[in-house]
């Protein structure tokens, strides 16, 4: 069944193919429900190759399906060719699987839009592209879908463009994801020059084997790392995130919140031989960004009052987590985590889409409140992704939480401490977020005729089909931690199914304090998590404590405004100045070129003047000197 | 009988025949008048021709002559439409000089 | 026969021309139009001459007999020997650059004819 694996992408490839040439005959919603039937049936297929993996012993997992030959070029041959493997089935199932759901609620959400079908190729071709950037077996093919997945998140982020904020904001991910991708490119290049291929068994085979000096290995890895900043919204480049919330909620929850700011991870994960044969402070580094991120962002959240702003920058905080598990060696945390919050910030985000919906397209949390009765089932739903995020057991988010913090903290106590902090603020402003929109006073009410004025302005609760999606998000939320849960050897199913892809750079940490004692920080963790919790209620639910929501916070650190001051000034002056030796210098070149050669051609002309007895007289000396060199020749 | 008599050697005629090409070189490029350049082409083709049969005889090969021929031929027939094409240009013009025939500068 | 084709028709043909156009007044040799032009000669001249001289007389060692032989027309029988193997190169090893030679004198003389005629109206170039 794996040789079916080209499968996967095609499909959605095709129904991306065939929105783009019947969508507007097919119109709504047969061309939703046609592209939400490509990843259902991706979907199929991933899950006959996991069985099929599954049936296979460890150490045959890894199953290379080449489609044709891409560029043979002297040294260089590289393939088109996918790779099924533990992780990269992993990936591919989650992506498949919350993408069906996501492509069903958008068939509710984007009704009655005009450009619906265009919306549903869109998204098709996003599930490709990202698909292409799992299953690639080198890293060229990863990069195809790695660009891809870049520019169909400019494309939806800036769906609705006329709207003038949504097409800087498609334009800022743009290029904030290109710098990015300078650093992967840049790396392919150096693992090319120096082990000859990009293919990740090569260059994990030659890391293993120590061919890579620590060097390259370093360079490699922190180039990557470079190139996953951007992608998946880490401290430097983080800033496109929050304003790529123009788009559609569909799009934050399938793009921004599941899946392409999890290929940052996910790569670094790929390549995690060569992390672990670079040197000591590499992976630190990552660790420190990933934690600095996930601080930075925890303490914006607790000021913003959009209600898709607090979730941008939870999701950007949550990175962070990821970031952090995979510098401490915890790759399987760190996978453990994004799949978990996959299923969590979906929930998340569809629900508040669902919130959004009811409302008329009201996004200020100041002017909500009180929806749980309207709501039922968005409530409900809501509130189970909040209990997962904030770190409440049994769910999800508990777990892989908690894993993530035991690994950190037998890597480095500061670390950890940052960890628990952004634990602690995580849990507040997700806490603000529920009592804001769901208890409260019912704030709409005084702001009921901004909208429409139909007078009886009421929110409702959604149609079916975009409660279906949440729903099942919710059981996934609430029953994923069986993944990895702590307690035994036994049970740890994800460690066991990613062994043989990341076996030897996993940081074992069997003996240290942490292990032995990780029933303390289990409890620690719940107390944090607690805390939390009870701060926001006695801040936003009985009022007791005066709200702390410091300018300083919402405007997000003037992180934005000091971006733009830096790239429109020294950062302008610097492109000029390019600009400026490209005209003068190398364009100077080519045209001096020709100057110069016209000009002494003019100079040699004069000696055409007419006059016989001169070409005679130029003749005889050429003939003087030529019988010169004869004759000196020999005596020379 | 006049006492010392100095046979002359080969080198003296390819002397005389460097000496004649040499004015001959000098005439074309000095003199104006294109007859008189004509007249030093020939002299320089004659040169050559000197040179030619000297050599010739010097090294007992019958080519030098069989050459000598041959250029003389050659050398009537360029005097030839020479001649006619100086005649041709100088009908119409009252003063001979090359150097007033200087259109097809650059 | 070098005296044949120079004293009787090159030199002949030089003095009708003169005789036509009436060219026989010199050019004033004081004046020199073109400048360098006298230099060049000069340089041109002397260059000429001494390193043909040179030439000459370090080669005159080379001089060596060579080939087949030319019998000595004084001091052998056959006094037109030298005539016979001239004749016998010309017609034999040379015949292709004779009959080429002689078409060039053909094309020569059409060639003047047709440059020197006057332009009666018939309207040839």
């Amino acid at each position: 069944m794996t040789s079916s694996l080209w499968l996967l992408p095609a499909l959605p490839l095709f129904g991306a193919f065939v929105l783009m040439v019947f969508g507007r005959r097919l119109g709504e919603p047969r061309s939703g429900w046609f592209a939400a039937a490509m990843p259902i049936a991706s979907f199929l297929v991933a899950v006959s190759v996991y069985f099929d993996l599954l049936s296979r012993s460890s150490e045959e997992r890894h199953e290379v399906v080449t489609l044709f030959s891409w560029i043979p070029v002297g040294a260089l041959h590289i393939d088109v060719a996918l790779l099924a493997d533990p992780l990269s089935i992993t990936m591919a199932l989650f992506i498949t699987g919350i993408g069906s759901l996501i492509h069903l609620y958008a068939i509710g959400y984007m009704h009655g839009d005009p450009k619906f079908s265009k919306f549903f190729l869109y998204l098709n071709l996003f599930v490709f592209s990202m698909l292409m950037l799992v299953l690639g077996e080198n890293l060229l093919v990863t990069f195809l879908g790695w660009e891809g997945v870049g520019v169909c998140s400019y494309f939806l982020i800036s769906f609705w463009h006329t709207r003038d904020s949504a097409a800087v904001a498609g334009k800022k991910a743009f290029v904030t994801n290109r710098i990015g991708d300078f650093g992967v490119m840049t790396a392919m290049f150096l693992a090319f020059s120096t082990i000859g291929s990009v293919s990740y068994s090569s260059i994990n085979e030659a890391a293993h084997s120590g061919v890579i000096a620590p060097v390259t290995a370093t360079a490699i890895g922190l180039l990557l790392f470079v190139g996953a900043c951007g992608k998946s919204a880490q401290l430097p480049l983080y800033l496109w995130l929050p304003d790529a919330m123009e788009g559609p909620t569909p799009v934050s929850a399938l793009i921004h919140a599941a899946t392409m700011v999890t290929s940052g991870v996910f790569l670094m994960t790929r390549m995690s031989p060569v992390l672990h044969a670079s040197y000591e402070w590499a992976p630190m580094v990552i660790a420190c960004v990933g934690a600095a991120t996930a601080l930075f962002a925890a303490t914006i959240a607790v000021a913003q009052n959009d209600i898709k702003k607090v979730l941008a920058y939870s999701t950007v905080s949550q990175l962070g987590y990821m970031f952090l598990a995979v510098g401490s060696g915890a790759y399987v945390a760190a996978i453990f985590h994004m799949v978990t919050h996959a299923f969590f910030k979906a929930l998340l985000f569809l629900g508040s889409g669902s919130v959004i919906h009811g409302m008329h397209h009201e996004q200020d949390m100041r002017r909500m409140g009180a929806l749980r009765k309207l709501m039922p089932v968005t409530a409900i739903t809501f509130i189970i992704g909040w209990l997962a995020i904030a770190g409440v057991p049994p769910f999800a988010g508990f777990w892989s939480k908690d894993e993530i913090l035991l690994y950190v903290y037998a890597n480095n106590r500061g670390l950890y401490v940052v960890g628990l902090i952004t634990a602690l603020l995580t849990a507040y402003y997700m806490t603000r977020q529920v009592i804001m929109v769901f208890y409260g006073e019912a704030k709409w009410k005084d702001h009921a005729h901004d909208h429409g004025a139909h007078g009886d302005f009421e929110p409702h609760e959604s149609p079916k089909i975009m409660l279906f999606p949440l729903i099942v998000l919710a059981g996934l939320s609430v029953v994923g931690g069986a993944m990895q849960l702590p307690f035994s050897k036994k049970l740890h199913f994800l460690e066991h199914w990613l062994e043989p892809v990341i076996e030897e750079s996993e940081a074992n940490i069997s003996k240290t304090w942490a292990y032995e004692n990780k029933y303390v920080l289990l409890v620690i963790a719940i107390l944090i998590a607690a805390t939390g919790i009870a701060a926001a209620f006695a801040v936003y639910g009985k009022k007791k404590v005066k709200a702390v929501e410091p300018r300083v916070l919402e405007q997000a650190w003037f992180y934005d405004a000091g971006a733009a001051k830096l790239v429109g000034g020294p950062g302008r002056a610097a492109f000029n100045a390019v600009a400026w030796a490209d005209s003068r210098i190398v364009d100077g070149a080519v045209n001096g070129t020709a100057t110069l050669v016209r000009t002494v051609a003019s100079q040699v002309r004069k000696s055409q003047n007419g006059f016989t007895r001169v070409y005679a007289a130029l003749m005889a000396v050429g003939a003087v000197a030529l019988l010169a060199w004869f004759l000196f020749r020999g005596v020379a | 009988m006049f006492g010392l008599v100095v046979v002359p050697t080969p080198t003296w005629y390819l002397v005389l025949s460097a000496v004649l090409f040499s004015i001959g070189a000098v005439g074309v490029l000095v003199r104006r008048n294109p007859l008189v350049m004509f007249m030093c082409i020939e002299l320089m083709l004659n040169a050559v021709n000197l040179t030619f049969v000297t050599v010739g005889r010097a090294m007992s090969d019958i080519d030098g002559q069989a050459i000598v021929f041959f250029v003389m031929v050659v050398a009537a027939a360029e005097v030839v439409v020479g001649l006619g094409i100086i005649v041709s240009i100088m009908r119409r013009r009252s003063g001979v000089n090359v150097d007033d025939l200087s259109e097809l500068k650059g | 026969m070098q005296v044949i084709v120079y004293a009787g028709a090159i030199v002949i043909l030089f003095l009708f021309v003169i005789m036509l156009l009436g060219v026989d007044r010199a050019e004033d040799l004081q004046i020199e139009p073109l400048t360098g032009q006298r230099w060049i000669a000069g340089v041109v001249g002397l260059g000429m001459v001494g390193l043909l001289t040179a030439a000459v007389v370090s080669g005159s060692d080379a001089l060596r007999l060579r080939g087949a032989g030319i019998a000595d027309p004084v001091a052998g029988e056959n006094a037109d020997a030298n005539i016979q193997q001239l004749a016998n190169s010309i017609f034999s090893d040379y015949v292709f650059a004779f009959e080429i030679t002689s078409v060039l004198l053909v094309v020569a003389v059409v060639g003047t004819v047709l440059l020197a005629r006057r332009r009666t109206g018939k309207g040839m170039a």
